[in-house]
């Protein structure tokens, strides 16, 4: 009995508890679904702050109920448990006080919904139009107006609206940038949709990541967006533009490694690197996989699970990693030699000193 | 067996005994058993799967199990624990109270309840057999095309999905047939449809639910199936079907399946909260008619699972609306267990306990529920950690809460032991505590942006604490799930020392001995009220005298359930490997059917030869 009362006096700070909990819990974490930083993510903030307090109040409400109920009508000597059926009037308000709340919560729910679709033949002036493509299991970004294709990474402009068509490849996948845009899914034979103006440049990247499960490497498919300044952007989209690096300035090891990529036959049987990458202004011209033309500029590799080369403080890591990678990718990321074309483990089919080649070649690719 | 069944002097022993009693069983509370022992064992399962899955998450980069086993474990686990688990403890409650609750001796069809559990348990097997056949079932329980379809499943796994699902629906099918015609055309004289127990309601509910959702999924697994193996496109795109329409086609099943999921639980709530607060149900009718408009509305509702998916705004705003609407008729029940708890005089036994925990996690549950009904705020919580903290508020917190007041309840009606309330209340603290801190901190998880199903993720996202702390919840569950097993075994050893009535309850199956005689009742009782005994206690009402020359009449065991059932495990082992199999398979389920129409009933009782 005593424990009780403790209990019920301790409810209210309980409460607060809980729900500074989930308010702080995800604050400053970088896929935080509660740290907008879009016109598309505050609106839908706007909606959740009604609907979190509400259900905070019905939250503490029923289960205050719940816990003062037990707790007064527990069995003690004497009571006798009053023998009624029901009451009407009350059946009447706690059917309607439900109704009300749902109410509150459904206007604005209708209203971000219209605000939310993009309407692909009115966009706003000066919007940037990128084409994201889902694959297993990676992302791939290609901007029409600009000709650039890249993967993994997105660059938009602060302040403009960034206008995102979805597919897919293969089979569906979710794009989702927590602070920039809520999900929406790339399902194949479909296209869908988003807009969003992010509202604040940052170094740091925006995280996102494929949120609907796709097979074996569901989870080591992730990308990263940069919010740049127009100046910035311009400069990213410039250094995409421009062409890579000449053969002759290669050094005299990558020169070896563009040699073995761009060998039509690698390996009897296996598709060589060709046949699926596109290195521009190479005989490399493959659609499958990503696009390796500014590789070595990226901030991540294998689908934003580890630092790229333009990322990391220590490149002859990331030399390891690519190593290990092209010599057997499943070590890095499962199902990714077993899937439908696939990318082949050349560990079985290249000696280490060809594939430190490739890596070096795909290393200058800046 | 027909010399007992001719006199009322049936000796208080149940039938025989032996393995081939259980096989041949049409007697409802021995399947009841059966289905209550193997949902049991699978719920250990799934649990089992649990668990690897929090070890896994438990640490960034953890290492336990490997990507592919991973995402194998995770569609197990919600395969076995909806239909191997929660959908058989379920019917386990249906089989063993539906007659008693309505006073009959037995259900509509016993030879075909009988059937449906064979059958169940034929798909559960084959289920699980994946495991060892060549991997299990690994794209999720919602089995997602083109996911699904041979270019990227390879192998048998979802081939043993549609098998054994298909397998498993025309169990749950039969089983709900049985029960309807049960309910409507079985109820003791005076049991008029407003006098029935809100659980018998509830069963009938969700009877209805599956009968009018699982052709639904049929067909979409056949669909699947017909893809897979004879080259359709029903969900390809560049053959021209659509991977959308395997989503509506699930989800016109997915919603409502919830509501069989939870329905049971909310009946057994509905009986366990009356008897401990000893008072009638608060609002008996408001109760019975949120459970039909929640069924109603389930169908209505299904796009929701769909709001990411790129619909348009139109679907988005009608569903979320439908959706939002649902919350209504689940108030009106919390509002009423609350008011029956209101002016009672509680008596705290582990049941209540159980029952009264899951009015609380059961709203938790129905509060995120309501949150994602919204489609913005959907788009930054679908597929997140978020909804699986909803999900298993509702279906652990809710269903299995429920499920477990119902053991402790009626464990002495079904065996005439007691379970140990001590041992039961430590059960119940390791349930409650460790259902929050398992899956209270998802909530905080999928705020910060964690995906479902990851086998992996990296340090630094703010994901470390939360996981670990939930993978200690986890455990704490299995410690309570421990403490149940030894004190369920502990019980069962003991020798039966229930009275009829224990718990001083309202209800019709108190009103027979504990465990109940095989006919049930000496007579069918008469039904003056909606709380029975409690009206025939307070009126000074005696129970009838046996007549000493009525014939009772059971339907006497029979082995043809348990052929038939064994015809569609071959039917079921040829759609996965060579259609001789399926050929002969049809041969014993028509060698059964004929048998069993010309099996006598033993309806005359001459023909027993008393």
């Amino acid at each position: 009995m005593r424990l009780d009362r403790v209990h019920t006096r301790r409810l209210p700070l309980a409460a607060a508890v809980l729900l500074t909990g989930l308010v702080l819990a995800a604050c400053s974490d970088p896929l935080s679904t509660i740290e907008p930083k879009s016109d598309a993510t505050q609106t839908v903030q706007n909606v959740y702050v009604i609907v979190f307090w509400l259900a905070a109040v019905v939250f503490v409400g029923v289960l205050g109920a719940t816990l003062i109920l037990s707790i007064w009508f527990r069995e003690r000597p004497g009571r006798v448990a009053s023998q009624f059926h029901g009451n009407t009037r009350l059946e009447i308000v706690w059917t309607l006080l439900p109704v009300v709340i749902l109410v509150a919560i459904f206007i604005p729910t209708a209203t971000a919904i219209v605000d939310l679709e993009p309407d692909p033949d009115d966009l706003p002036p000066g919007t940037v139009h990128v084409e994201a493509i889902g694959h297993q299991w990676w992302f791939e970004f290609r901007y029409p107006d600009l000709g650039i294709v890249t993967a993994n990474e997105m660059h938009v402009p602060v302040d403009r609206p960034v206008y995102v068509t979805l597919r897919s490849e293969d089979v569906i996948h979710s794009f989702w940038i927590p602070q920039l845009v809520g999900k929406v899914d790339m399902v194949p034979g479909r296209e869908n949709a988003v807009i969003f103006t992010p509202n604040e440049a940052r170094d740091e990247a925006y995280l996102g990541q494929c949120v609907e499960f796709c097979g074996t490497s569901h989870a080591n498919m992730r990308f990263r967006v940069f919010v740049d300044g127009q100046a910035d952007f311009d400069a990213w989209v410039e250094a995409q533009l421009a062409p890579p690096v000449a053969a002759e300035t290669l050094s005299e090891l990558a020169q070896e490694g563009a040699a073995l990529f761009q060998n039509p036959i690698l390996a009897l049987g296996v598709t060589p690197c060709v046949g699926c990458h596109t290195v521009k202004g190479t005989p490399a011209v493959g659609l499958i996989g990503p696009d390796l033309t500014h590789v070595a500029s990226r901030s991540t590799l294998f689908a934003g699970i580890r630092d790229g080369f333009a990322s990391s403080e220590d490149p002859e890591r990331v030399q390891r990693e690519l190593e290990r990678w092209i010599s057997d990718p499943d070590d890095i990321k499962p199902g990714v030699t077993v899937r439908e074309n696939g990318m082949p483990a050349w560990g079985e089919h290249l000696t280490s000193e060809q594939i430190t080649a490739l890596v070096a070649y795909l290393r200058e690719l800046q | 067996m027909a010399t007992a069944a001719g006199t009322l002097a049936a000796p208080a022993v149940q039938a025989p005994s032996g393995i081939w009693a259980w096989l041949t069983t049409v007697d409802h509370k021995r399947i009841g058993t059966l289905y209550g022992v193997s949902g049991m064992v699978f719920f250990v399962v799934a649990g089992i799967e649990a668990l690897l899955i929090r070890s896994q998450l438990a640490v960034p980069n953890g290492e336990v199990v490997d990507a592919d086993l991973f995402n194998a474990l995770f569609s197990m686990h919600a395969l076995t624990m909806i239909f191997l688990g929660v959908m058989p403890l379920g019917a386990a409650f249906f089989n063993w109270l539906v007659p008693l609750m309505i006073g009959a001796r037995d259900v509509a069809f016993p030879r075909l309840n009988a059937l449906s559990y064979w059958i169940f348990l034929s798909g559960a097997l084959m289920l699980n057999a994946s495991w060892l056949l060549g991997g299990a079932p690994d794209t999720g329980w919602f089995a997602y095309a083109p996911l699904t379809e041979n270019t990227y499943s390879t192998g048998r796994s979802m081939d043993f999905y549609t098998v054994s699902l298909i397998i498993l629906g025309t169990s749950s099918l039969i089983a709900s047939l049985n029960f309807i015609v049960t309910i409507i055309n079985l109820r003791a004289p005076g049991m008029t449809m407003f006098r029935l127990p809100v659980f018998v309601w509830m069963t009938m509910i969700v009877a209805w639910l599956l009968v009018l959702s699982l052709p639904v999924l049929t067909v979409g697994l056949i669909q699947l199936y017909f893809d897979r193996n004879f080259t359709t496109n029903f969900f390809i795109p560049d053959g021209g079907g659509d991977p959308v329409l395997w989503q509506h086609i699930f989800w016109i099943f997915g919603h409502p399946e919830v509501y069989v999921l939870i329905l049971p639980a909310m009946g057994i709530v509905s009986e366990v909260l009356p008897t401990f607060s000893r008072k009638p149900l608060f609002g008996y009718g408001a109760v019975v008619f949120a459970g039909i408009s929640i069924a109603i509305l389930g169908f209505a509702v299904w796009s929701h699972h769909m709001f990411t998916t790129g619909l348009g705004p139109v679907p988005r705003v009608v569903f979320s609306a439908t959706t939002m609407t649902i919350a209504v008729p689940t108030g009106v029940k919390i509002f009423n267990w609350l008011g029956t708890l209101y002016g009672g005089s509680i008596r705290f036994t582990t049941a209540m306990y159980f029952a009264v925990g899951f009015i609380a996690t059961f709203t938790v549950g129905g509060i995120s529920g309501v949150m994602h009904a919204s489609p913005p705020i959907d788009t930054q919580q679908q597929d997140t950690y978020f909804i699986v903290a909803h999900l298993h508020y509702v279906l652990f917190g809710g269903a299995i809460m429920g499920i477990f007041a119902g053991v402790y309840y009626w464990f002495p009606k079904f065996t005439g032991r007691f379970l140990s309330e001590g041992m039961g209340k430590l059960h119940f603290w390791l349930f409650f505590i460790g259902l929050n801190v398992t899956f209270f901190p998802m909530h905080f998880l999928g705020v910060s942006g964690m995906p479902r199903r990851i086998y992996t993720y990296d340090a630094g996202l703010g994901w470390e604490t939360w996981n670990f702390v939930a993978t200690l919840g986890a455990f704490t569950i299995a410690a309570g799930m421990a403490v149940f097993l030894w004190n369920f075994f502990r019980s069962m050893r003991e020798e039966p020392s229930a009275p009829d009535n224990p718990w001083d309850a309202p209800t019709l199956e108190w009103a027979t001995s504990s465990p109940p005689p095989e006919h049930d009742f000496d007579v069918v009782p008469v039904v003056r009220a909606r709380d029975p005994v409690w009206y025939d206690r307070d009126h000074g009402i005696a129970p009838p005298e046996p007549d000493p020359h009525e014939h009772i009449h059971l339907p006497p065991p029979s082995y043809y359930p348990l052929l038939i059932g064994v015809g569609f495990t071959l039917i079921g082992i040829g759609a996965l490997s060579h259609l001789a199999l399926v050929a002969l398979g049809a041969v014993v389920v028509i060698y059964g059917i004929w048998g069993w129409t010309l099996e006598p009933t033993g309806a005359e009782p001459a023909a027993g030869g008393h």
